[in-house]
């Protein structure tokens, strides 16, 4: 099963298509890359993702598998070596909670934050660097979340080290004070070194002019008053 | 791994706890059930979960695992003994969490958003959603028990528990309602696979009693309704 042919419909500046290139990347596993529109998307991915209708999706020989946590899972669990999830299962645990709560608690609050306006958005700002205080704590004294070398925990949160200071830059504020946050913003810097994340990353320009027109676009619409809801009057 | 002190801390009416009470279930392992009160936060839940200070948490080893989808996959690798929880198989584990994710994350909010939607149109907006999600998981049902009578083949595992917790809340969801919301004609696999599953073994003796659940769900929004009325009545001069 390993060897057939394995290909990534993505779109070129999600954070979430990102994680998948990295584990393929990490594993060493040759795959085709397919760029996708996603305001303009095809029958292809509407095929095989009718539920979301959204990138990355996985296609690994007749196999298909979406929503990008589940495929780093289906990556890791495929090719076993260079594993991306700790062995003990208590560790695993852990992993899982927090790559849930970072996505969660700090991905939508923070991309909220920068969409949102006056009050709405000092309130969701707030909430952001609340969350990056509990992260913190996780990974004080560590190097990278997985220890020595990068995990399943530093791929799933790793959005944080490119696409959070993009978002800081493109909404005015600023969610990850390095003196409030010292062992955060270290991780975010040795993440970035490292070759796999720091050669595999969207044009910083490109991605502040797509994150700002999108941001305005995203103002008023369902899915933010949706998170709206949810995050500020829940 | 096994044979330490195994706790769980849980509400009776917690469709999440009850994902934990029928894991531990399936696997025979002996554990204390903690029941807690959410209006009086236990001290040790507290400590356990100072992050989001929820139900249910599990305590091995005096190690605290948090997020019912988490702990369902360490009881699994903790007890890797079968009967297994989760497939064995990398493709069909990564189909039961997609499911697990829409069930938790699109169909479990719909449901939560029939009891916030407020006037006739809005409620029958809401019911049409979930009803909508349960055609949607008809389909995978389908495909996942290819014919038999579980999401996992011949024994209930991941996706028969992550869906089979909120049937409770289904049923008074319909009764409050009025409204059949797990259609025998439009989803008949759904249909007979909920009654197999509250059959099983590892959930009979611990799904709570569904007019039970009824009752309480009753008082709960009754007590919200009224909060809510003496927020928004005129003040007193």
């Amino acid at each position: 099963m390993a060897e057939q042919k394995v290909k990534l419909l993505g779109f070129w500046v999600s954070p979430f298509v990102y994680r998948v290139i990295w584990a393929l990347k990490l594993k060493g596993i040759d795959y085709e890359y397919i760029e996708e529109d996603i305001f303009n998307k095809s029958p292809l991915l509407l095929q095989l993702n009718p539920i979301h209708k959204k990138v990355p999706v996985l296609i690994h020989g007749d196999r298909v598998i979406s929503e990008s946590y589940v495929i780093v899972q289906y990556i890791d669990e495929t090719w076993p070596h260079c594993p991306l999830l700790p062995q003990d299962p208590y560790e695993r645990a852990m992993a899982r909670f927090w790559a849930d709560f970072a996505e969660t608690k700090l991905l939508d609050t923070a991309w909220l934050g920068i969409c949102a306006r006056g009050a709405e958005r000092e309130k969701a700002v707030k909430l952001a660097m609340e969350a990056v205080e509990k992260i913190e704590e996780v990974v004080k004294g560590k190097k990278l979340f997985g220890g020595e070398s990068i995990g399943y925990l530093d791929i799933c949160l790793g959005w944080i080290s490119y696409w959070l200071p993009v978002w800081e830059e493109v909404g005015s504020v600023q969610i990850i004070d390095p003196i409030k946050f010292p062992a955060t913003s270290s991780w975010m810097n040795t993440l970035l070194h490292l070759p796999v994340i720091g050669y595999n990353l969207p044009a910083r320009d490109a991605t502040i002019e797509y994150c700002q027109k999108r941001s305005k676009d995203l103002y008023e619409s369902d899915w933010f008053k949706d998170k709206i809801r949810l995050h500020l009057h829940p | 791994m096994a044979g330490s002190e195994v706790k769980v801390l849980g509400t009776w009416a917690s469709p999440f706890a009850l994902r934990v009470h029928i894991a531990l279930g399936i696997k025979s392992v002996k554990y204390e059930w903690v029941e807690e009160n959410l209006e009086a936060k236990s001290q040790l839940l507290l400590e356990s979960n100072p992050i989001n200070k929820q139900v249910p948490v599990l305590i091995h080893h005096h190690k605290p695992i948090c997020e019912s989808l988490a702990i369902l996959q360490y009881i699994d690798e903790a007890w890797p003994s079968a009967p297994s929880i989760l497939p064995s198989d990398p493709y069909h584990r990564a189909v039961a969490r997609f499911w697990a994710a829409y069930i938790d994350h699109k169909w479990f909010t719909w449901l939560k958003g029939v009891a916030s939607a407020e006037g006739a149109e809005a409620k029958k907006a809401a019911l049409d959603q979930v009803r909508e999600g349960l055609v949607v998981v008809e389909e995978a049902f389908g495909k996942c028990s290819k014919g038999k009578d579980f999401f996992s083949g011949d024994r209930i595992g991941y996706l028969d528990i992550v869906l089979g917790c909120f049937l409770g809340w289904l049923y008074v969801a319909e009764k409050r309602n009025d409204v059949k919301l797990l259609d025998e004609e439009k989803m008949p696999g759904l249909a007979a696979w909920a009654i197999k599953f509250c059959l099983d073994g590892a959930v009979k003796n611990v799904m709570p009693d569904k007019d039970e659940l009824l009752d309480y769900a009753n008082m709960v929004f009754q007590a919200m309704a009224m909060a809510k009325a003496k927020l928004n009545a005129p003040p007193n001069y």
